[in-house]
């Protein structure tokens, strides 16, 4: 056992901490309000220790306690549509979700948008090495990523620094883990300059028998840490750079960013499924935020509700760290399994297998509390409900800001924004829409990243969601997609959480998957200011009711709030990712039209919409109106359309209209296929309407000839609109009486835009 | 009774679950072989498969060259075992000595994952027998330090011999001489740097196609084997 170097260091214990009530503590410095301090007093009845005071700072953070966000989340759990597919929903380290025979599909999405900020390759690689152990600590195989993402201005100097990081931190721990990078999206507006999102999804499978959660139940059983040592990094990661907004004047906050080994994780990972095979856990839990302290609390409170720990048992990758700091740590790649005695020999075994190290630092019990202990005397003496459970909850104040009805009354009819007229002004808007950062390709990004790994992606970048086959033997398979629109949700928070999640929903029916659940990323402003609060709440509540009409559940998910530099907060970004199941994965359908001579139909209705759209965007630096209408039905029967069609082979090809309307859908599928189209627009809209509007519910498809009248009659009987917009044909984008741009021309445009700002 | 054909597990191995299904669907018997079990469980063929061995260390494959299996791959090699080394399995056999030369860090620095054009150059291996000589076929890359280098009398005796296998048609990353794969003089060892164990299903390999490319690589060992 090794003596603590740091010889200045006085442990500060329980007994000393009941004998000196009057010791002044940092406690403001670790971001606990007066009024919390003054609760744990009177929760202890004395005197916190300044270990109980760093794991109340951390458990009782925003971040791992949504003090702010709990009453509005609280609907995810309320209006619960009667759905008879989810095995785990939310409150667990992530949802769980019945794809039919044995196997069960967990999923979920978390932020790491201050630390990539900070940090951009580090923070970018431990938000998905974060994601990917809350999957793994399900029982779950991890089996892909999805990384949606927001930066500012493409031009902007700093996004220089930070969007190459990012990249390639991501690609560099999740290629390393051998996880397949399957969809995403990469998206710039001026108000993330500053603050970057960084959002990582992970999936995984399980047998629907094997789920496990974290709970330390069995007094007498052993809990083990095993994985990496723990080191100074990520210390104050909860508490600081989580939870307060970034200021310049203050000193450099990067010590506070955790450092990956994605080779660690990746053994990690094998290590425990080995584990888990053998049924060698009774609970288990990762430690990520708020390490240890979160770990040990969580796990205690959950099951029988007393465990020991001798935290000087921890390996230590730096034996100077003091009981305060390996309580907060950070470190990356450690997991906190319980075992019953007669299991532990196997256990060890198989650490010793994957070279993982493994020790047993404590036991449950059945007092009730967590005691720990540092070489023989008590520095923590706690019920640990109080920490995991019994945090504050904050019913912060909201308001509808002043200014929305302003921004709303802002709409961008053609007397205010000047639109395209003659064939040639709209030939050029094509191009210039297609080359904007946001509609641009994404190859530069896309190629970092590892899509192929384990040899079971179907579908990833580039189509409307990514597809994973889970059973070679059945074709069974799921599928993701991750959107947001920040814009649409600045305009109207509620409407625009819901059409995230009505384009996430149809993109993943546009390749043929039934949606079934839903995981969402919650960014968002300070909830100090009553405005943010208000979007956040409007937010909530526009996803939990899109979310009962549409019948997909929320199954987890997670809030980032103070996004913002100085008191500019992002717009409001709810991320949404939905999964959807598929029978057959060989059925699905891509986004690229496979072959000339097919028939274009449009499906859905297009009206004037163009509040916060990608043309008002690109085109006149405009944000003002409303966002497209919101029709929730039309949503789910166009879904119907989508997922019927694939079945019965009735598509060739399908892509769901969104950023950048029609044509962009249109020059998208042919640009990935290779073929161009004669493109003749509905008579009864104005030619730049049915090019560039972003009316929702609505998807442009191909089939083949011979599938023609049995597709739209099905359309009909739903009554659904849909109209013949052309043919795949030739070599160029062809839109009658308006212009005609060669594949060529398009294609440079296209994919010109990403190697000239970064390559 | 099926060939059979082993892949390596190193920790940090990726791509082995990949080689393991290639192995199955040419009707192979698939075996996995551990770094640390010398055994190579009498196998017909080794594959060392694409990943990250122990973390890429120090060099790639500089480590997984001293484990316990590679010594037992080594000395069957010599022997004129089959053993085809993808990406990261190349890198290890150029660092055990079977095969000359080294993989470096990407002409342009990045991670490139894409479907890249090969003309098979050499069909008088183990690995490259149902391939013509001159045929093009299109197989995924996916790595950071792929770029083949190797000095110029190196490269000279290689390309006298017939020992290069395939060269990109369009060089992603700065390889000596468009190099993307070489074998031994025996031609029993083979070192690729795409990965044609993700070309081998229509439902999974390059979209567009063609998406069976990689497939001949497995059915090349196999013949020789029953051939054998």
């Amino acid at each position: 056992m090794s003596e603590p170097t740091n010889a200045a260091y006085q442990v500060d214990t329980v007994e000393r901490a009941a004998k000196t009530p009057e010791t002044e503590q940092p406690y403001a410095a670790l971001g606990v309000k007066d009024d919390e301090y003054a609760r744990i007093l009177e929760i202890l009845g004395r005197r916190p220790t300044s270990s109980e005071l760093a794991m109340y700072s951390v458990m009782w953070s925003e971040h791992c306690s949504y003090k702010s966000s709990r009453v509005h989340l609280k609907q995810f759990g309320e209006k619960v549509p009667a759905v008879d597919f989810l095995l785990v929903g939310p409150g667990e380290n992530a949802g769980v979700v019945d794809v039919g025979g044995d196997l069960a599909v967990t999923f979920k999405i978390e932020s790491h948008n201050h630390p990539s900020y900070v940090e951009p390759y580090q923070g970018a690689a431990t938000g998905v090495g974060g994601i990917v152990r809350d999957i793994l600590t399900m029982g779950a195989r991890p089996i892909a990523v999805l990384d949606p993402l927001r930066f500012g201005p493409a031009e902007a100097a700093d996004t220089h620094r930070v969007l190459p990081g990012v990249v390639r931190g991501i690609g560099g721990y999740g290629n390393s883990l051998g996880l397949p990078n399957i969809g995403g999206e990469v998206v710039f507006d001026a108000c993330y300059s500053g603050n970057p999102l960084v959002n990582a999804l992970s999936v995984g499978v399980l047998k629907k028998s094997e789920i496990k959660l974290a709970r330390a139940d069995g007094p007498g059983n052993r809990v083990v840490l095993f994985g990496a040592r723990t080191g100074g990094d990520g210390i104050g990661g909860a508490s600081v750079l989580a939870s307060a907004t970034f200021d310049e004047d203050k000193p450099s906050k990067r010590p506070s960013v955790q450092v990956g080994d994605p080779f660690m994780e990746k053994v990690l990972i094998e290590c425990c499924l080995e584990i888990y095979a053998e049924d060698l856990v009774t609970g288990i839990q990762d430690l990520g935020a708020a390490g240890l302290s979160c770990a040990t609390t969580e796990l205690a409170a959950a099951g029988t509700g007393g465990m020991d720990v001798q935290l000087d048992l921890a390996p230590l990758r730096d034996a100077t760290l003091v009981p305060e700091e390996i309580l907060m740590s950070e470190s990356q790649e450690r997991m906190m399994a319980v075992v019953t005695p007669e299991k532990l020999p196997r256990f060890f075994e198989l650490c010793e297998k994957w070279d993982v190290i493994a020790t047993v630092i404590g036991t449950v019990t059945d007092t009730g509390r967590l005691r720990m202990t540092w070489h023989g005397e008590t520095i923590v003496d706690v019920d640990p409900r109080t920490l995991a459970h019994q945090g504050p909850v904050y019913e912060r104040p909201y308001h509808r800001p002043d200014w929305q009805d302003t921004l709303q009354a802002d709409v961008p009819d053609p007397a205010r924004l000047e639109r395209p007229e003659s064939g040639e002004q709209l030939r050029e808007t094509v191009l210039r829409m297609l080359a904007s950062p946001n509609l641009a390709d994404k190859t530069w990004v896309l190629e970092q990243y590892d899509h192929r790994v384990r040899g079971n992606t179907v579908l990833a970048h580039g189509e409307d969601s990514g597809m994973l086959r889970l059973s070679e033997d059945s074709g069974l398979g799921v599928a993701l997609s991750t959107d947001g629109n920040g814009r649409y949700t600045k305009l109207d928070p509620y409407a625009g959480a819901q059409l995230a999640l009505a384009e996430a929903y149809r993109n993943v029916a546009a390749t043929g998957a039934t949606p079934l659940a839903v995981t969402n990323c919650l960014n968002f402003g300070s909830p100090e200011d009553p405005e943010v609060m208000w979007q956040f709440a409007e937010a909530c509540r526009g996803l939990a009711d899109a979310c009962l009409v549409l019948g997909t559940p929320v199954t987890g998910g997670n809030v980032s709030f103070y996004n913002q530099t100085g008191s500019e907060a992002i717009h409001p970004t709810p991320i949404v990712g939905v999964l959807g199941v598929i029978d057959d994965v060989a059925r699905r359908t891509r986004s690229a039209f496979p072959a000339e001579g097919e028939i274009l139909l449009l499906v859905g209705e297009t009206l004037d919409e163009f509040g916060g759209s990608e043309w008002a965007h690109v085109v006149h630096g405009h944000l003002g109106g409303r966002p497209p209408k919101v029709d929730l039905e039309r949503e789910r029967q166009l879904a119907e359309i989508l997922i019927a069609g694939s079945r019965d082979g009735m598509l060739s090809a399908a892509h769901d209209l969104s950023d950048g309307g029609l044509i962009q859908a249109i020059a998208e599928s042919c640009l990935r296929g290779g073929h161009g189209a004669r493109v003749v627009l509905p008579s009864e809209l104005d030619p730049f309407v049915a090019l560039f509007s972003e009316s929702a519910g609505r998807a442009v498809v191909a089939v083949p000839r011979s599938e023609e009248k049995r597709f739209s009659d099905m359309c009909r009987f739903r009554d659904v609109p849909v109209a013949r917009i052309g043919v795949v044909d030739g070599d160029a984008l062809d839109v009658q009486d308006q212009f005609s741009i060669p594949l060529a021309e398009l294609r440079e445009a296209w994919t010109g835009t990403f190697p000239k700002l970064f390559g | 009774m099926p060939a059979r054909i082993g892949v390596v597990t190193f920790p940090g191995s990726q791509d082995d679950t990949d080689a393991l299904r290639a192995a199955r669907l040419v009707d192979a018997e698939p075996v996995a072989l551990w770094h640390r079990d010398p055994s190579l469980h009498g196998v017909d063929a080794v594959v060392l498969p694409g990943g990250f061995s122990y973390g890429d260390y120090l060099r790639c494959g500089a480590i997984a060259r001293f484990s316990p299996v590679m010594e037992s791959v080594i000395a069957a090699a010599r022997e004129g075992l089959p053993v085809l080394g993808i990406c990261n399995g190349f890198q290890v056999l150029c660092e055990s000595h079977l095969l000359p030369g080294a993989l470096i860090r990407n002409a342009g620095t990045l991670f490139i994952n894409r479907d890249v054009r090969l003309r098979v150059e050499s069909t008088a291996t183990s690995w490259t027998s149902d391939y013509e000589v001159g045929q093009e076929i299109l197989i995924p890359i996916k790595n950071g330090e792929g770029k083949f280098t190797a000095d110029e009398k190196t490269l000279d005796e290689l390309e006298a011999s017939g020992r290069v296998i395939a060269r990109y048609l369009e060089n992603p990353n700065g390889s000596a001489r468009d190099i993307a794969g070489i074998a031994n003089a025996a031609g029993n060892v083979v070192g690729l740097m795409p990965h044609p164990e993700h070309a081998i299903e229509e439902l999974t390999g390059p979209y567009p196609g063609p998406a069976t490319d990689g497939l001949p690589f497995f059915t090349s060992v196999l013949k020789q084997l029953v051939n054998a």
